[in-house]
């Protein structure tokens, strides 16, 4: 196989100069470079599928706006990260988050340890402006240590990624399409009867929302070892 | 016949529309309170988990949220079977005594003192706790000091002033440290003298209300509360106790959990809110009250001092027989205020509350719970039923006010009766119909678990069910 060899590039963010590397997404740079783009369902260390197009940029040139996390650089680009119209964009896209599932803070047990809820207090998100269309999902509590709430998933695929390469047991995968679509074990079995499943709790771990939580906990002695994932993955690579 | 309409009824925690019908001679036939909000907390709650119960059904009020957290955590402790220690029993106690306090507070100050103040015939734009404010500034003062007191408590032990966290199946989640401690009893001096002069402006004054005291729901009927062993008054533990108007106990020591055997509860097509009733008397002379009135009646001792002496005073009032007059329900719930802070210095001196070890942990062992306590308004049921995963699949709440409802109808008939000429409608006459409810100090929005969207309005009907007034407080 004849293997693309990896140049650096030259172009601009946010009429700053940077430089990367060919194979370098353009939030891997930006990050490189201390230029902050609000992410959801990226996290570093795991494939990106762009799902959530939370970190989309405008490139100049180009009549769309692309997710910053799967984009490679090129070039002489030209992105600009924050814009009226991207912020428009992003508000819209975090409030399709809430009209999708019905996120509710007050009796969440993530309650103040949320990416979804620190999300919308960054974007400063005070009201939903889609309607609600949540519907709702039967929650799976089988496991003996863990329930997996779909009700409050907001699709990022996290825990699906972090099963299948860093655990390596892919148990989880997605299910149904558009509204309907949810997180499932194995082929839509109760947790507790996936055989793929090896219960090390990454999954939850790495879960943004409280959509995936640890059992008989109260709000006080949750803690989300997102970090310690990607720790994880870096000595792992 | 007429039909008069009261809407809305102003100074009570939620929302409620009255209808008085008039006969073809203008006298009052009848007259009935319509809650007139829906929430269906007992639907949303279904598919949840167990352990989310006590944040969600908290939400059913701002006003009482701990009596819910109490009764909901008391549901769960039973599922997963397990007794809290002694230690977050009693911070629990503290917890619901502090709310119990700042709730009745806000009743007599906020709420009814400027009827007593002024007068029932008063102008409707004085009778306001504003009002209060400019003519009777420290009382107002008192009331605001008093009721931030309870509030405090509630932050300071349990997280937060409305819908607090820190009450947990399995106890509490925090110890009450040190500190904490010595700023709550350094209060308490203050805040007792504050209950009890409100306690003696209530009584000097009691004299002018004669023809209220009288008419506003005075009636025979049951009284049902919590009473433990010791027959002492009670909020947190104990049993079910039914007594009559006589003072006949018709059924004690019944345990919480077998409530349905004794309490039905019927439906009327034209409120939101429920009918409980005694089942072994049927519907509806099994007509029963709840709250500070019932809890006093049926207690024999406070079990503390100054509490104690109100209460032999209070149990003069009929020759040692249960007080029938829902007009004293103002009264007992000043001395039931007397008696919290007081009992919450008690608790906070005990040795045990102070422990470390304030909670527990268990596994689901049954599949349902029933949590039962004295809320400010009356006793409170949650029942829950789980799947052997604790997810909800059956939820059932009677809520304090709701088991006031037969009698606060009848309440509300009984003085539109005495004071409702249709020739002549006062403003005087339409406010006393809504001091009736108030007596009861009803939380509406909780009753029926739900959210106020038309707020609540009196009218007049006549012989043809046709409205021929509306008293539209807004």
């Amino acid at each position: 196989m004849i293997r693309e060899k990896v140049r650096v590039k030259s172009f601009k963010i946010d009429g700053i100069c940077v430089t990367g590397q060919s194979n370098q997404t353009i939030l891997e740079v930006a990050h490189d470079n201390g230029i902050e783009i609000p992410t959801m369902c990226y996290m570093e260390g795991l494939s990106c599928v762009g799902s959530c197009r939370m970190c989309i940029v405008e490139i100049k040139g180009s009549h769309e706006p692309i997710p910053a996390c799967t984009a490679k650089i090129k070039e002489g680009m030209e992105v600009t990260t924050s814009s009226p119209y991207i912020k428009t964009a992003r508000e819209m896209i975090l409030s399709m988050m809430f009209s999708e599932r019905s996120h509710t803070c007050s009796t969440c047990v993530v309650n103040g340890d949320c990416e979804l809820q620190s999300k919308s207090v960054e974007l400063e998100l005070e009201h939903s402006a889609t309607p609600y269309l949540n519907q709702r999902f039967e929650i799976d509590a089988s496991h003996k240590n863990f329930v997996n709430d779909p009700n409050r998933c907001i699709l990022c695929t996290r825990c699906i990624r972090v099963c299948d390469e860093i655990e390596g047991a892919h148990a989880l995968d997605l299910f149904g399409r558009g509204l309907n679509t949810r997180v499932i074990h194995d082929m839509d079995e109760p947790w507790a009867d996936s055989t793929s499943c090896t219960s090390c709790g990454k999954c939850v771990y790495v879960c943004p929302t409280g959509a995936l939580y640890e059992k008989d906990i109260s709000e006080e002695d949750v803690i989300k070892k997102r970090k310690i994932i990607t720790e994880l993955i870096k000595n792992k690579s | 016949m007429k039909k008069i309409i009261i809407d809305p009824v102003t100074r009570i925690e939620g929302h409620a529309k009255i209808t008085i019908d008039l006969d073809k001679s203008g006298k009052v036939e009848d007259a009935k309170i319509h809650v007139t909000q829906y929430r269906g907390f007992e639907k949303f709650c279904e598919g949840r988990l167990y352990t989310e119960m006590p944040a969600l059904t908290a939400r059913t009020c701002g006003i009482c949220p701990v009596s819910h957290v109490v009764a909901s955590t008391k549901a769960i402790d039973e599922i997963l079977g397990i007794t809290p220690p002694q230690a977050g029993v009693n911070i629990r106690k503290i917890v619901n005594l502090a709310q119990l306090l700042q709730s009745h507070t806000l009743n007599f100050f906020h709420l009814s003192s400027p009827d007593f103040v002024y007068g029932f015939d008063a102008p409707k734009e004085d009778r306001n706790i504003f009002k209060m404010m400019q003519t009777h500034p420290q009382m107002a003062k008192d009331g605001i000091n008093l009721r931030a007191f309870g509030q405090k408590i509630i932050q300071d032990l349990a997280g937060k002033r409305i819908h607090p966290t820190g009450i947990i199946p399995g106890g509490v989640e925090h110890k009450i440290e040190a500190p904490q401690k010595e700023a709550i009893l350094e209060q308490i001096p203050e805040m007792l003298k504050i209950a009890q002069s409100a306690l003696e402006f209530f009584r000097a004054n009691m004299h002018k209300f004669q023809e209220e005291i009288d008419s506003f729901a005075a009636f025979p009927s049951l009284f049902m509360s919590l009473t433990n062993e010791e027959g002492t008054l009670e909020h947190y533990d104990g049993k079910l106790c039914f007594m009559d108007s006589e003072g006949k106990i018709l059924q004690d020591n019944i345990e919480p959990r077998d409530y349905k055997d004794f309490i039905g509860e019927a439906v009327e097509e034209d409120s939101y809110l429920k009918s409980p009733y005694y089942k072994p008397l049927g519907y509806p002379e099994g007509m029963y009250r709840v709250g500070a009135l019932a809890r006093l009646n049926i207690a024999k001792t406070c079990g503390t001092p100054l509490a104690d002496e109100e209460l032999k005073k209070f149990k003069a009032l009929n020759d040692a027989k249960p007080v029938l007059n829902s007009f004293y329900y103002h009264y007992a719930r000043l001395i039931e205020m007397i008696y919290s802070i007081e009992k919450i210095e008690e608790l906070l001196k005990s040795d045990e509350t102070m422990s470390d070890n304030v909670k527990t942990n268990s596994k689901i062992t049954k599949t349902k719970g029933v949590g039962c306590s004295e809320a400010p308004r009356g006793t409170l049921f949650h029942e829950y039923h789980v799947t052997k995963d604790g997810v909800i699949t059956a939820v059932n709440l009677i809520i304090a006010t709701g088991n006031n409802n037969l009698a606060m109808n009848a309440g509300v008939k009984q003085v539109a009766q005495k004071f409702i000429d249709a020739k002549n409608i006062t403003d005087g006459a339409l406010n006393r119909v809504e001091a009736v409810i108030r007596c009861f100090d009803p939380c509406l929005s909780c009753s029926t678990h739900a959210l106020g969207i038309v707020s609540s309005k009196i009218e007049v009907r006549d012989h043809n069910k046709k409205v021929i007034q509306v008293i539209d407080r807004n």
